[in-house]
C-alpha cells in the first residue's frame, strides 16, 4: 500500500482548501524555479527516466512525447500545452477531484511541462458537463497569476499564459485531435494522423496534449527525482496513480495507489469490498468504459497496471473500476455501453458510424435474447470489422466491451437466447 | 524526392509528395475509394482505401498517408504494401457491408445507376452472396439545396466531398453536416439553396444517388446516352465538356478535364442551361410578309435578301456577329461582306472598346498561369458571374498562399477578400501615377496581374480605361519578360471578355472598316435611315429592337431579341449541333463537336453563308469545313494550332503603348456590372427552364425564407 508520504495528490479528498495558501502548504510551488532551472532537455530526462505514462488511457510514455516536440521555436509557430480535462470516459472521475481540490498540482505542472516543450500557452480544455470544476481550476489560475507565479514576467521567469476553455459535452473532444479541433472553433471530430499534433496541432503549430493528472504530477516528479517516482510500482509500469472505485462496492471511491496493486487488494482496502463478500463479484471492467471487462476468475489475483491487465486481454485504460456483482445483468450494462458509443461516435468514418449503431442493435436484442445463436458470432465479427479500421480509438473502445462480454460470458448470451427461444415457443403453442 | 516502396511485390518509386492511394495507383492497383479526391483536402472518412502496411498492426487509409510518411523497414528494406492481400480486402469488405447496411436497395430507381461508384465497388468488394443486417435501416429526409441539386438522403454515405468543394473550391460554405453518428445529416442548414454558380458539381462528385441532377432526373440512363466531346460557350472559358445526347435532345452536358482550362469544374449555366437547345427553336426559314413572318423555303428566304441586297448600296449595308458563334461562319460572313465591300462590320454588341493589336485584347496570363500571380487588381470585371470557374482558380491561388485583391467596380462576394477601391473610375489615374496605396502593393508583388472586364470597356471612355489599365500594367511591372512563368515569364495585363465568339471574331478582324460604323453607330444610322440592310449573325444582345426600318437578316438558333426583329430568318446551328471553333478569352482555339443535329432545316451556319454567297453573286472560295478552315488558317495562323495558347512575346513597347485611347475619365458615371442576371446572358440560357427558375431564386430572390 501507497505510504502517505508517497502521495502527491495530498487534497484529494479536498479535506483542505484548494485555494493557493493552502496549496503551498502542502508542498506546490515548491522551488518550482529551481526545477525549471534545469532546463527543458533535463526536465523531459527525468520524466522520461521516471517511466510516466500517459494517465489518459492509452499509457503512452509521457517523457518520449515531450520529446517529440520540436527542439527550436521557429518564430511563427508558437508551441502549445492543451491540456486535456475533458474526461468524459464512464467510470472515470479522476480529474475531476484534482480540478477541484488539487488544482494548483495542475497548474504547477502546466508551467513545468510547458516549459520543458516551449511553450508560453497552454489551454485547458475542461469538460462541459464540469462547470463547478471549471470555476475551480479558474480560481486557481486567477491566484496563480495574483501572485505572479504565472503570466507575463512572473517569478520563474518564464512567460506563461494558462487559458481555462470549456466544452461542450461530447465524448469524442476526448479524443486529442477532435479536442484540438474544438478548441480551434470547429466541429469536435478527429483529425487524421499523421500529422500528429506535435508537428501539426493547435492552431497549425506544435502542440502536445496531456491529461490532466499527467501534467499534474510533473512537478513532484522533478522535485523528488525520478528515481523515488519510478521506484513505485513495477518496471514500465511505475509511479502511482488515480483510480476510481465504483459500482457494487461498499465505499466507491477516488484513490491514490502504487501501480501494480493486487485488484482484489484495491477493492477491499480502499473500497470497503465487493458488496456482498469477494465471492458475490461477477466482473470487473478496470480501466474505463471502453476496456474489455474481465470476470471474477480472472480479479482474484490480477495486477492494475498496463502491461498485466494487457496480458488478460484488457487494459487499465484510465484506471476507472466498474464493480459488477452478482445481482448485475451484464449483457445490459454493456448493452448500455454500447448505446453510449452509438451516441457518442462522431460519424466521421463509416465503421464506427454504421458499426456503433449495428452492434448496439445487436446487443439490444442479445438483452433480451431475442436473437440467434449464430448472431452472437456475427456481433464478434462486427466489432472486429470496426476496431482498428477507424481514424481514432473510438471505433476500439465500442468494440473491447463487446467483444469482452464475448469472450468471457457466451453460455450468459447463449443461455438468454435458449431461454427466450423456449418463451417464445411456449407462448406460441398456448 | 522520391521513395521507394514495395506495392503488391512491385517495387516502386514514388514521389514524396503523393498520396499512397496516388503511389499505389502508379503501381498499376486499383484503389476504390468515396471520400477521396484529388482537388479536395483529404479526409480520410470512407475508409474504402484501406491497405496492408506490413509491420503495421491496423490497415492503413492510403488516400491520408503521405509517400513520405512511409518510411522503410527497420533494416533498411523499402515498406511493403498490399492492396490485395487477405488483410486488406477483408478491411475493404468489413467497410462496403458497413456502407450498405444502411443504404437503400433503389438501385433501379436512382439516377446515379450506371455510374455510381457504391455500385461499381459493390461489385467487388460486397458480400454477394448474403446479408446479415437484420435491423431496420436508416431513414433521412430529403434536403432542399436549390433548383439544380435533387437529394435523396437516405442514400448518403458520408463522403463530405460536397461539403469540402463547397468550402475549398466555390467557397460557399453553405453545406455541412449537422448531427453526430447515424444521425449526421449532410444539408444547407437552413433549407436554402446553394448559392453558388458552381453548384452543380457536387452532383459529379457525389460518389453515390444523394445528390444527383434535378433537371436531369429520371429522364435518361447513361448507357443509353451518345457521348461527344466538346466545349462550352456559356461563356468566354471555353471549358471543356462533354455533351450527352439521346436521338436529337442533348440530354445533359458534363465537365472533361482541362487542366490549363477548368480543371474539372463548369459552371451552372454551362451544366443546365442545356434544355433551351429544345425550346424556342427556330427550325425553318422565315420571311416578313406584309408585317408578319411567314414560313418560307431556303430558296425563297435567299431570293428576299437577294433582292435586297440587290437595291442597296453598300455604304447603307452591315453587319453583326453575335456571341455564340464559331470561328467559320465569322470567317464566312467577313469574307462575304469584304466582296460586297460592306464596311459597317462588327462583332461588339455590349461596345466593348477592343481591337488592335492581339495581347491587348486576351486573358493574357492564361488561366493556369494565375496560379502563379500573387496580387490582382479588378477593374469593372466580377470574374464570379463573368467566368465562375476562372473565378474557382483565383480563389485556388488564394488559398494557396499570398494573393492581394482590389477590385475597382461595384462590391461583390468574390468567395476571396478583396480591398473594395469603390466603383469610380478615377481611381485609375491614382493608381497609374502611383499616388494610390494599392499601386504599392502592385509594385512590390512579384508577379501582379489585372483583369479588365466588360463592366469598364463597354463604357463611353472605355478607349481611355483601357489606356489607364495599360499604363498601370507597364508601371507595375505586369508586362515582364517573355516566356510562361515556369520559364521565368510574366504578363499580367488581362481581358475577361464574355462573350465565347468574340476573341475569334476581334481575330479575324470583324470590326468597322474604314470609316465604319460600330455597332451603336449601325443601330443609329438604321434609326436615321442611313443603314438600310443589316445582318445578323446570332445576335441578340443589342438593341436589335431598334432597328428602324432596316430589312434585318437574322440567322441563329433562337426566336429571341434578333428574331423577333428580323424580316428573314434563316435558321443555323447550336454550338452542340455543328464542328465549329471557338477562341477563349485566353486566345486558346477549340474545337467544339458536332452532338445532334440541329431540328428541322437548321444548317451549319457557314454553309448557310456559303449557300447565301451563291445566291448574291460572290461565291465563297471554299465548300467544306476543311475548306473554310484552311482559309481561316491563311488569315489567322494560330487556327492551325488547336488547343495553344499563344507564347507571351515580352515587354514591346511599341505593343503597350498603343492600347487604348487618349481621353478622360468619366469619374462622374459609376462602374456597373456587365452582367445582370449571370443564368440568363444568352439567348440559349434565356430559353432555359433550369436557368429561369434559377434566376427567379438566386438572382430575384423569390423564395421565401421559411421564417418569413
Amino acid at each position: 500500500m501507497l505510504s502517505d508520504q508517497d502521495r502527491i495528490f495530498t487534497n484529494l479528498y479536498g479535506f483542505e482548501s484548494p485555494a493557493l495558501d493552502a496549496a503551498r502548504r502542502r508542498g506546490n510551488w515548491d522551488r518550482t524555479k529551481k526545477i525549471l532551472e534545469i532546463g527543458p532537455e533535463a526536465i523531459v530526462d527525468v520524466i522520461k527516466k521516471s517511466g510516466l505514462r500517459g494517465r489518459g488511457g492509452a499509457g503512452f510514455p509521457t517523457g518520449l512525447k515531450w520529446s517529440f516536440m520540436p527542439k527550436q521555436v521557429h518564430p511563427d509557430r508558437p508551441h502549445y500545452l492543451v491540456v486535456n480535462a475533458d474526461e468524459s470516459e464512464p467510470g472515470t472521475c479522476k480529474d475531476r477531484d484534482i480540478l477541484r481540490n488539487d488544482p494548483h498540482t495542475l497548474v504547477e505542472g502546466c508551467v513545468v511541462a510547458g516549459f520543458a516543450m516551449r511553450a508560453h500557452v497552454a489551454y485547458v480544455y475542461v469538460r462541459g458537463e464540469f462547470i463547478r470544476e471549471r470555476e475551480a481550476l479558474q480560481r486557481a489560475v486567477d491566484e496563480a497569476y495574483a501572485a505572479n507565479l504565472i503570466g507575463r514576467n512572473n517569478v520563474h521567469g518564464w512567460d506563461f499564459d494558462i487559458f481555462v476553455h470549456h466544452g461542450a459535452g461530447a465524448y469524442i473532444c476526448g479524443e486529442e485531435t477532435a479536442l484540438l479541433e474544438s478548441l480551434e472553433g470547429k466541429k469536435g471530430m478527429p483529425r487524421l494522423k499523421p500529422p500528429f499534433p506535435a508537428n501539426v496541432g493547435v492552431f497549425g503549430c506544435p502542440t502536445t496534449v496531456n491529461n490532466v493528472e499527467s501534467i499534474a504530477v510533473t512537478p513532484e516528479i522533478v522535485r523528488r527525482g525520478a528515481e523515488w517516482f519510478a521506484a513505485i510500482g513495477r518496471p514500465n509500469n511505475t509511479g502511482t496513480k488515480v483510480f476510481c472505485i465504483s459500482g457494487h462496492v461498499n465505499k466507491p471511491c477516488n484513490v491514490e495507489e502504487a501501480m501494480g496493486i493486487p485488484l482484489r487488494e484495491l477493492i477491499d482496502k480502499h473500497a470497503g469490498g465487493v458488496r456482498g463478500g469477494w465471492e458475490n463479484l461477477l466482473a470487473v471492467i478496470p480501466g474505463g468504459a471502453s476496456v474489455p471487462l474481465i470476470p471474477k476468475s480472472i480479479c482474484d489475483d490480477v495486477l492494475m497496471d498496463f502491461d498485466s491487465l494487457k496480458n488478460v486481454q484488457s487494459g487499465l485504460g484510465t484506471a476507472a473500476v466498474i464493480v459488477m456483482d452478482k445481482s448485475t445483468d451484464v449483457v445490459k450494462a454493456i448493452q448500455r455501453l454500447s448505446y453510449f458509443y452509438k451516441h457518442e461516435s462522431c460519424g466521421q468514418c463509416t465503421p464506427c458510424r454504421e458499426g456503433t449503431g449495428w452492434m448496439w442493435r445487436v446487443m439490444s436484442r442479445m438483452q433480451q435474447g431475442n436473437a440467434k445463436v449464430e448472431e452472437i458470432d456475427l456481433l464478434y465479427e462486427v466489432s472486429k470489422e470496426v476496431e482498428g479500421h477507424t481514424i481514432c480509438a473510438l471505433g476500439d473502445a465500442a468494440a473491447w466491451p463487446v467483444q469482452g462480454l464475448i469472450r468471457h460470458f457466451r453460455p450468459e448470451l447463449e443461455r438468454r437466447i435458449a431461454e427466450y427461444r423456449g418463451t417464445a415457443m411456449s407462448k406460441a403453442a398456448e | 524526392m522520391a521513395r521507394k516502396i514495395i506495392i503488391d511485390g512491385k517495387e516502386i518509386e514514388a514521389e514524396d509528395n503523393l498520396t499512397l492511394l496516388q503511389a499505389c495507383e502508379q503501381a498499376g492497383a486499383e484503389m476504390p475509394r468515396f471520400c477521396f479526391h484529388e482537388r479536395l483536402s483529404v479526409a480520410g472518412n470512407c475508409r474504402m482505401c484501406l491497405v496492408e502496411w506490413v509491420g503495421s498492426p491496423k490497415p492503413q487509409a492510403s488516400c491520408a498517408l503521405q509517400v513520405k510518411d512511409i518510411f522503410p523497414n527497420k533494416d533498411g528494406t523499402p515498406a511493403k504494401i498490399n492492396t490485395n492481400s487477405p488483410v486488406a480486402r477483408k478491411a475493404r469488405e468489413g467497410v462496403m457491408e458497413f456502407l450498405l447496411i444502411n443504404h437503400p436497395l433503389d438501385c433501379p430507381i436512382c439516377d446515379q445507376g450506371g455510374e455510381c461508384d457504391l455500385q461499381d465497388q459493390a461489385l467487388g468488394y460486397g458480400r454477394a452472396a448474403f446479408h446479415r443486417f437484420n435491423e431496420n435501416k436508416r431513414g433521412v429526409e430529403d434536403k432542399y439545396m436549390g433548383p439544380l441539386i435533387k437529394t435523396v438522403m437516405t442514400r448518403c454515405i458520408h463522403c463530405t466531398r460536397c461539403i469540402r468543394f463547397a468550402t475549398e473550391i466555390a467557397g460557399v460554405p453553405d453545406l455541412g453536416a449537422t448531427g453526430r453518428g447515424e444521425d449526421m445529416e449532410v444539408t444547407t442548414y437552413l433549407e436554402k439553396a446553394f448559392e453558388s454558380e458552381l453548384s452543380g458539381c457536387v452532383v459529379d462528385l457525389c460518389p453515390v444517388g444523394a445528390l444527383t441532377s434535378r433537371p436531369y432526373a429520371f429522364a435518361a440512363r447513361p448507357w443509353e446516352l451518345g457521348k461527344t466531346e466538346s466545349i462550352d460557350v456559356m461563356d468566354a472559358q471555353g471549358c471543356a465538356i462533354r455533351v450527352d445526347a439521346r436521338g436529337r435532345e442533348v440530354m445533359r452536358v458534363l465537365p472533361r478535364t482541362n487542366e490549363d482550362v477548368n480543371e474539372e469544374w463548369i459552371s451552372d449555366k454551362t451544366r443546365h442551361a442545356c434544355d433551351g437547345l429544345m425550346r424556342q427553336r427556330l427550325d425553318r426559314c422565315y420571311v416578313r410578309r406584309n408585317g408578319k413572318l411567314e414560313p418560307a423555303t431556303w430558296t425563297e428566304a435567299f431570293a428576299a435578301i437577294a433582292a435586297r441586297v440587290k437595291e442597296t448600296s453598300p455604304q447603307r449595308m452591315a453587319a453583326i456577329v453575335g456571341d455564340l458563334v464559331a470561328a467559320e461562319e465569322i470567317k464566312a460572313l467577313k469574307d462575304l461582306m469584304t466582296m460586297l465591300g460592306v464596311v459597317h462590320l462588327d462583332c461588339r454588341q455590349d461596345g466593348a472598346k477592343l481591337g488592335g493589336r492581339r495581347p491587348s485584347y486576351l486573358f493574357n496570363t492564361t488561366i493556369a498561369g494565375v496560379e502563379s500571380a500573387d496580387a490582382l487588381l479588378l477593374i469593372g470585371s466580377n470574374p464570379r458571374w463573368e467566368a465562375p470557374v476562372l473565378n474557382a482558380r483565383l480563389r485556388k491561388t488564394w488559398l494557396n498562399g499570398t494573393f492581394h485583391v482590389a477590385n475597382v467596380g461595384e462590391p461583390f462576394d468574390l468567395t476571396y477578400p478583396a480591398a473594395q477601391l469603390g466603383n469610380r473610375i478615377g481611381v485609375l489615374d491614382a493608381l497609374a501615377d502611383g499616388s494610390h496605396e494599392f499601386a504599392s502593393v502592385l509594385k512590390n508583388a512579384k508577379r501582379p496581374m489585372m483583369i479588365v472586364g466588360m463592366g469598364a470597356l463597354t463604357r463611353v471612355d472605355g478607349g481611355a480605361v483601357l489606356k489607364r489599365a495599360a499604363r498601370i500594367a507597364t508601371e507595375t511591372g505586369m508586362i515582364g519578360p517573355a516566356g510562361s512563368p515556369a520559364e521565368g515569364g510574366w504578363i499580367g495585363f488581362n481581358v475577361l471578355h464574355t462573350a465565347a465568339a468574340r476573341v475569334a471574331a476581334l481575330d479575324l478582324g470583324f470590326l468597322p472598316g474604314k470609316g465604319g460604323r460600330d455597332v451603336a453607330g449601325i443601330v443609329d444610322g438604321a434609326q436615321k435611315g442611313e443603314i438600310d440592310f443589316i445582318y445578323l449573325l446570332g445576335a441578340d444582345e443589342f438593341p436589335a429592337d431598334k432597328l428602324g426600318r432596316a430589312f434585318v437578316v437574322y440567322q441563329g438558333t433562337h426566336g429571341d431579341l434578333g428574331a423577333n426583329n428580323a424580316d428573314v430568318i434563316l435558321p443555323g446551328a447550336a454550338y452542340t449541333e455543328k464542328d465549329g471553333l471557338f477562341a477563349n478569352f485566353e486566345g486558346r482555339v477549340q474545337e467544339a463537336e458536332r452532338a445532334t443535329f440541329p431540328p428541322g432545316d437548321g444548317k451549319e451556319d457557314w454553309a448557310i453563308i456559303r449557300a447565301l454567297s451563291d445566291v448574291l453573286g460572290h461565291r465563297l472560295p471554299y465548300d467544306t469545313l476543311e475548306g473554310v478552315r484552311l482559309a481561316l488558317a491563311q488569315q489567322v495562323p494560330h487556327f492551325a494550332n488547336l488547343g495553344q495558347v499563344p507564347a507571351h512575346g515580352g515587354a514591346d513597347p511599341a505593343v503597350w503603348n498603343a492600347v487604348g485611347t487618349d481621353g478622360p475619365l468619366d469619374n462622374t458615371v459609376p462602374l456597373a456590372s456587365a452582367i445582370a442576371d449571370f443564368y440568363l446572358t444568352n439567348p440559349i440560357a434565356r430559353a432555359s427552364r433550369a436557368m429561369a427558375e434559377c434566376s427567379r431564386i438566386y438572382v430575384h430572390r423569390d423564395r421565401k425564407m421559411a421564417a418569413e
